[in-house]
């Protein structure tokens, strides 16, 4: 079976991907392009592992399919900020949020999709935003208090 | 402990660590000590410092939010005075020469802080010295300070990035006499610190298990047996490798309960990438003969628990007649409590990647357990221990789940099978439907209370599938160190106690979980306390104090309990009436006990000791129409001794009250027909941001006591804090979990 090439735009670079459309672009990210920031857990959008941006929107990438993103700006933890000095970075440090770490870009990919939208969002908004985000850890406190600093709320 | 400290050579460092040469080496064997211990261990090679005065430090135990790559540096630099800004901490990979890896039982800092102190301050002995010598001068005039050796008199100055040469040649100290800095000194011990690694995480750098990448490597993904040790009946290879991607269809034989670790088996799909694996895994359509456990049902499990729990069983601490101060008793009350079966969900499932080539094999893995996990690839593969290279990752959430090394054997075997590094990523159906579970249990607690309300028999038999069934069919009753996570070592000041433990057999494995046998322990005597509370008419705090008694410390060993007390001796590690008194009251007090709430609302309370540390919590809790609880607000008061890292010791422990929340409220594993019926976070859910309580306090006890743990203990006394406040609201006693009534 030959299928063409698909065409993404991943942090502002154009990126040949050898893939059926269908599949997912949470493993065309960790697995073809080796961007491994993003993460899997669930599989079914149940945890926001995989969060990321496609036209400065937050989306679930294990349930989205290479094939409907032609033309569209993706942006994955890496691309967030060139220098890694986004405030919602900045802030995650300065309050220590993280444990275990592993669902933080998730999280904070969430958080920056809303602040995109909403520079000074509600406290109902900053949960709605989050709600999709798991942590088994339970840094949800910090990732709250991280969210409203780098919103200077 | 008396470790000799020893510098070790700069290349065996170098073999281990793979860190640049011209640094300056020390470490530290402690095996002397070990071996009286019962426990021969060694390890070394902890620092390096470079002539630029960058330095590292090696992290030996395991990384999974704990905190403790940052925690053990912290200990060493301080009493090195080093500048912590300059140090990189290096992960060490799996060797014996490190001793003891396995992280789990909350006891990193408990058994390696004095050890790290010595190695901080051998290394600051022989910078101060270097420095003494350069000089000329006395070495009592010299003194170590943030990375810097001055000359008290003259105020001349050497970085220790200058004195690193000098200072790899001088002898080291005596241990007997080296100075170790007193508690004042302490720079970085017991202040709060941002963890090492926190920038890599925040900007996608970090690498977990399941992020590791080898050079022409495959991905797999395994299609296992529903039912632990069913057989393959029969599946479709050509569809699966007509998948775009697929290369590999390797069949790997199955295997039954009773297997430790071995991996389950089934049928793997290696391919291209993971989701190639996993289409061509679908497309194996395989079915399954179930095998000897096809009929087991949560149902008819949980009847048996409970029938187990309300019979006589095996005696497993005793104290004056139970039976007849129960007969005797002015009031008797007594209550069976349930909970299931639960499940790790680490959010980073388990995963590794290994490549087998030439008669060695290299593996990169999210493992609590390196030296387990080598030993068993070694064992398996045939491969010499020394062939086998271990790197460790950091964990995306461990909880137990990754002390377990099947997932990182999977890898191995495939990579022997197919040539080419493999790795092997679980998905959530996976980790949920094939774990080592959390055990069910059911407990009866029967209570006599005299005329004045005071408990004077207290009776309780516990009955669930030991872990150590995992590693053998015949062990139906718990082994002693499994009794003793909270309920042979129960604190009560009760004149008349029997404490039974019946036998189960196992239908799933069995595996620990973040505090492990505590949690439907704590849940059983902390539900229990409130209602003796209730039949007493007394307040629940009041009484929880009366039945902690005066400040004391329990000899379990009188009541003929042979309670191995988390492996740590009772005259270091008492356990200690006074310190559960004291948790109890600091939390009473900064929760408002006995403050006037809503309807609706109600506060529980709950302390247990685990894993040497005491905490208390109390919930406050609502409950809604619907009968749903929320945890409004939590305090949890933690006294684990001696702290290294303030603001970690405060994470974890609010981490550990969401943690329990979610096994709490929504936690709960059932199977049908021998498999297990949940498979997503949509039906195992996790709890989330918008039921999080607006705030967790912790009152974290100031203690000189030594160290005890951290990461679990903080779990017991939550879940039956919320029951507690759940009855306090609604009048509704809910003895099993979860509590939670989610809607629909």
């Amino acid at each position: 079976m030959i299928s063409p090439m698909i065409t993404l735009n991943v942090n502002g670079k154009d990126r040949q991907v050898d893939a059926l459309p269908e599949m997912p672009l949470l493993w065309a990210l960790r697995d073809v392009l080796g961007l491994t920031g993003t993460k899997f857990g669930c599989g079914m959008a149940q945890c926001g592992a995989c969060t990321v941006h496609v036209d400065g929107e937050a989306r679930r990438s294990c349930i989205s399919p290479i094939g409907t993103l032609a033309g569209k700006k993706i942006t994955t933890i890496e691309g967030l900020s060139p220098d890694g000095q986004h405030p919602l970075q900045k802030a995650w440090e300065e309050v220590n949020a993280p444990q275990c770490g592993y669902c933080q870009a998730g999280q904070i990919m969430s958080a920056a999709a809303l602040l995109k939208a909403k520079p000074k969002p509600s406290e109902k908004e900053i949960y709605q935003a989050l709600e999709g985000n798991l942590c088994r850890c339970g840094t949800y406190l910090r990732i709250l208090e991280a969210v409203k600093k780098a919103a200077a709320l | 402990m008396t470790p000799r400290v020893a510098v070790v050579g700069r290349r065996e460092f170098i073999q281990l660590t793979g860190l640049s040469a011209g640094a300056f080496i020390i470490g530290l064997r402690p095996k002397e000590a070990m071996a009286a211990a019962g426990e021969p261990f060694r390890f070394d090679l902890f620092v390096a410092l470079h002539p630029s005065g960058d330095m590292e430090i090696v992290a030996h135990r395991s990384e999974m939010g704990q905190g403790i790559r940052t925690a053990l540096p912290m200990v060493v630099a301080d009493e090195m005075e080093a500048d912590f800004d300059r140090v990189r901490v290096v992960q060490a990979p799996a060797d014996d020469r490190y001793g003891d890896q396995n992280t789990d039982g909350s006891h990193s800092i408990r058994d390696f802080f004095e050890p790290m102190r010595k190695v901080g301050a051998t290394a600051r002995y022989m910078l101060t010295t270097a420095a003494a010598q350069a000089w000329g001068v006395p070495y009592e005039e010299c003194v170590a300070t943030q990375h810097v050796v001055h000359h008290r008199t003259s105020g001349r100055r050497l970085g220790f990035g200058e004195l690193a040469e000098r200072a790899a040649k001088v002898q080291a100290p005596d241990p007997k006499t080296l100075r170790l800095k007193s508690r004042s000194e302490w720079r970085y011990i017991g202040k709060g610190r941002t963890l090492v690694d926190v920038r890599d995480i925040v900007t996608g750098r970090a690498v977990f298990g399941i992020d590791a990448r080898a050079e022409g490597m495959l991905h797999a993904s395994i299609e296992r047996p529903p039912v632990v040790g069913g057989k393959v009946k029969g599946f479709d290879r050509a569809a699966a490798l007509a998948v775009k991607g697929v290369r590999h269809v390797v069949e790997i034989d199955t295997v039954g309960l009773s297997q430790g670790f071995k991996p389950l088996g089934g049928i793997a799909v290696v391919a291209d990438n993971t989701w190639a694996a996993r289409q061509g895994r679908t497309a194996l359509k395989a079915s399954w003969d179930p095998g000897p456990e096809g009929t087991h049902d949560s149902i008819a499990y949980r009847k048996e628990l409970e029938a187990k729990a309300s019979a006589p069983a095996k005696v497993v601490r005793k104290r004056g007649d139970a039976d007849a101060a129960l007969a005797g008793a002015a009031k008797r009350v007594s209550a069976l409590y349930y909970t299931p079966h639960l499940t790790h969900a680490a959010i980073e499932p388990p995963a590794a990647l290994a490549s087998v080539s030439g008669g060695t094999c290299e593996i990169w893995a999210c493992t609590q357990d390196p030296m387990g996990a080598r030993k068993l690839v070694s064992e398996t593969l045939g491969l010499p221990l020394e062939k086998v290279t271990l790197h460790v990752t950091l964990i995306g959430g461990g909880f137990g789940r990754k002390s377990k090394p099947d997932f990182i054997l999977e890898a191995a075997q495939l990579s022997a099978k197919v040539g080419r590094p493999v790795k092997v990523t679980w998905t959530r159906e996976d980790e949920i439907q094939h774990g080592y579970y959390h055990s069910a249990s059911a407990q009866k607690i029967e209570a006599g209370l005299d005329a004045s309300g005071r408990t004077v028999a207290w009776k309780a038999r516990t009955a669930f599938p030991t872990i150590a069934s995992t590693f053998d069919a015949k062990n139906e009753y718990p082994p002693n160190w499994e009794l003793g996570l909270g309920f042979s070592d129960l604190p009560f000041d009760v004149p008349n106690l029997q404490l039974e433990n019946a036998s189960v057999a196992p239908h799933v494995r069995i595996g620990w979980l973040r505090s492990v046998a505590n949690i439907y322990h704590a849940f059983a005597i902390s539900s229990f306390v409130d209602e003796l509370a209730h039949a007493a008419g007394a307040d629940p705090k009041d009484y929880l104090l009366r039945l902690i008694g005066a400040p004391r410390k329990v000899d379990l060993k009188a009541d003929g309990s042979d309670n191995p007390n988390y492996g740590a001796s009772f005259d270091a590690y008492p356990v200690d009436t006074g310190r559960l008194r004291h948790v109890t009251e600091v939390v009473a007090k900064a929760a408002g006990w006995g403050k006037t709430l809503p309807k609706g609302r109600g506060l529980g309370i709950a302390a247990h000791r685990s894993f040497l540390t005491y905490v208390a919590v109390v919930a406050e809790v609502s409950v809604d129409a619907q009968g749903t609880a929320r945890v409004e607000e939590a305090h949890i008061a933690f006294d684990c001794g001696t702290f290294v890292n303030r603001d970690t010791v405060i994470t974890q422990a609010q981490g550990a009250v969401v943690f329990a929340m979610s096994g709490a409220l929504h936690g709960k594993i059932t199977t049908k027909a021998g498999a297990v019926e949940q498979s997503n976070y949509h039906d195992y859910p996790l709890v989330r941001v918008t039921e999080v309580p607006r705030n967790i306090h912790v009152h974290l006890v100031e203690s000189e006591a030594p160290p005890a743990g951290v990461g679990e203990p903080g779990v017991p006394p939550v879940a039956p804090a919320i029951a507690n406040a759940i009855f306090a609201a609604t009048g509704e006693r809910r003895r099993e979990l979860p509590l939670g009534k989610r809607l629909a």
